[in-house]
């Protein structure tokens, strides 16, 4: 509560996350500023999709903490729902609601769960649409359109509760190249306007060039971290190497 | 968080490879109405070309017509009755069945516990022995508000019905929810949506098409089983055909009577039939 704009929008301290006997995540300590992207890197299935999952409160944890603009998510009194009004979260499979049309996948959260007047969303809508330039598209349906088109109706639905925070978990892994560049430009149009966004990416030529931080890690451990200069250029970890000369 | 059935075929956008056009539908429809017809008339034929002196089977047959359709003169009966009465069991028996179903996928244990025995009791219950079990139980009259409200032998029926309905119907809607990836859950529960919200808005109404068919099916096996209720004396069709065969008491009567009756039940089914595949095709282009 007692959060000033001033100290990190995100901060993680030792969070542990176990699925039974398997302990996915073995103490994660780090912080993200206000206006910050930040992309973790590491193999998949390496706890990293679940640690965007903690931060929204959709997976509990057993260990540590996370505080979301002061807010420690790991409290039981936590208003999980606020908080998810303040975090956006776009998805490796888009996720989309495939009954509605783009343009009510966009505009059905705000309307029911912040209950805005329909015609400000309809508003809102159209200019999100405009912005991931997917005008002309409103009244299709999300099987109607490609993975990419779909990857940024989603993004479009995420922006539409205007959160503080976005978060992108693999958002490219299921697209082809083509395709892919077009939500990178998007995330990179946010990032540009201050929006903070923390990203599990397998997208190194996006994370050297957009992230403000890159962390690595690997078997629930953060490797190595730093800024995308050093850590493009100089990866001290043998880890780290051998991870960057697999998909460099 | 796992990524359950990403690849369910339903959800993705299907093109059935040249469905059928309308006419082209109906016309197989009608074609195989006139075949079966065609095979009704000749078997009624056949015994009445025997007879000379006494009224033509088809002349008893038309004379007990209207009484089979729409029962006693000044009374509510016959096949009229069989669709009122499953018309609403499978209403009463649809609404309890989807709350029942959402039972069984609450997150509190106890609830989901009485949901499950509830469905399951009253799946693997025979329906008759469920009819009979309800005839008995519910009192000929009741008191709502001072008044008294008699509760006829067809409604204690419907309710009867209305069990087994409730109990499949709660599979079925088990089994759609299941049937949606927990993505889409996940997907509304990060944008806020309540577990409530999520349930009623995302998650039910891509289930709706998946579940028509086998509900619309459901529907004519329910149809098909009213006439179990002429056993605990409600005067629908079945009894009816029966008190009319005791009435003539006449040789060579039962088969074309009961074929009469069977005749019924299959115009009033078959269209449902065809209607059931033309919507599952429709949705499956819609989606």
């Amino acid at each position: 509560m007692s959060w000033s704009p001033g100290s990190p929008i995100i901060s993680i301290r030792d969070v542990h996350k176990s699925f039974g006997p398997v302990e996915v995540l073995k103490g994660i300590t780090f912080d993200v500023a206000k206006g910050e992207v930040v992309c973790i890197i590491g193999p998949s299935g390496a706890g990293t999709s679940t640690l965007l999952r903690l931060i929204n409160a959709l997976v509990p944890f057993e260990r540590g903490s996370i505080r979301v603009e002061g807010q420690e998510v790991r409290d039981p009194k936590l208003d999980k729902l606020a908080l998810r009004r303040k975090v956006g979260m776009v998805f490796q499979q888009y996720n989309l609601f495939p009954h509605r049309t783009v343009r009510q996948n966009v505009m059905m959260a705000p309307i029911h769960v912040l209950g805005l007047p329909r015609a400000e969303v309809e508003e809102t809508a159209r200019r999100l649409l405009a912005k991931v330039r997917l005008s002309g598209k409103e009244h299709a349906y999300p099987g109607e359109l490609s993975g990419g088109q779909q990857q940024r109706v989603a993004i479009a639905r995420s922006l539409a509760m205007s959160p503080d925070i976005m978060l992108f978990d693999e958002v490219t892994a299921a697209l082809d190249p083509e395709t892919k560049k077009g939500v990178l430009v998007t995330i990179r149009e946010l990032a540009d306007e201050g929006m903070t966004c923390m990203l599990v990416t397998h997208e190194m030529g996006f994370a050297r060039e957009v992230a403000n931080h890159v962390y690595f890690t690997d078997h629930g451990v953060i490797v190595e971290h730093g800024s995308p200069a050093q850590f493009f250029r100089a990866p001290r970890d043998a880890r780290t190497r051998a991870f960057l000369d697999q998909v460099l | 968080m796992r990524h359950g059935g990403t690849a369910l075929p339903v959800l993705r956008a299907q093109r059935v490879a040249q469905a059928p056009t309308l006419a082209e539908g109906l016309f197989s429809g009608w074609s195989c109405v006139a075949v079966i017809a065609t095979f009704a008339l000749t078997l009624l034929a056949l015994p009445a070309a025997a007879a000379t002196d006494s009224p033509t089977v088809v002349e008893t047959l038309l004379k007990w017509l209207p009484l089979i359709l729409f029962g006693p003169v000044g009374e509510f009966g016959g096949f009229a009755l069989n669709t009122v009465v499953s018309f609403l069991a499978m209403a009463i028996g649809t609404v309890a069945g989807l709350f029942v179903g959402l039972g069984q996928l609450s997150p509190a244990r106890w609830i989901r516990a009485i949901a499950c025995a509830i469905t399951q009791f009253f799946r693997n219950s025979p329906w008759l022995a469920l009819l009979f079990f309800v005839t008995f139980l519910l009192p000929f009259e009741v008191e709502l508000g001072g008044s008294r409200l008699p509760l006829p032998g067809w409604i204690k029926a419907t309710i009867g019905l209305s069990l087994p309905i409730m109990g499949n119907m709660s599979e079925i809607v088990r089994g759609a929810v299941r049937s949606v990836p927990l993505a889409q859950w996940e997907a509304a529960e990060a944008l806020a949506f309540t577990r409530r919200e999520t349930l009623w808005m995302v998650i039910l109404p891509q289930v709706v098409k998946r579940m028509t068919p086998p509900w619309m099916n459901w529907y004519a096996i329910l149809t098909m089983a009213t006439p179990l209720i002429s056993i605990v004396g409600v005067a629908d069709a079945m009894s009816l055909t029966q008190a009319a065969l005791n009435a003539e008491k006449r040789d060579g009567l039962l088969l074309p009577m009961y074929a009469m009756l069977l005749s019924f039940f299959f115009l009033y089914c078959y269209p449902i039939a065809r209607l059931t595949r033309r919507l599952e095709r429709r949705f499956h282009v819609s989606q």
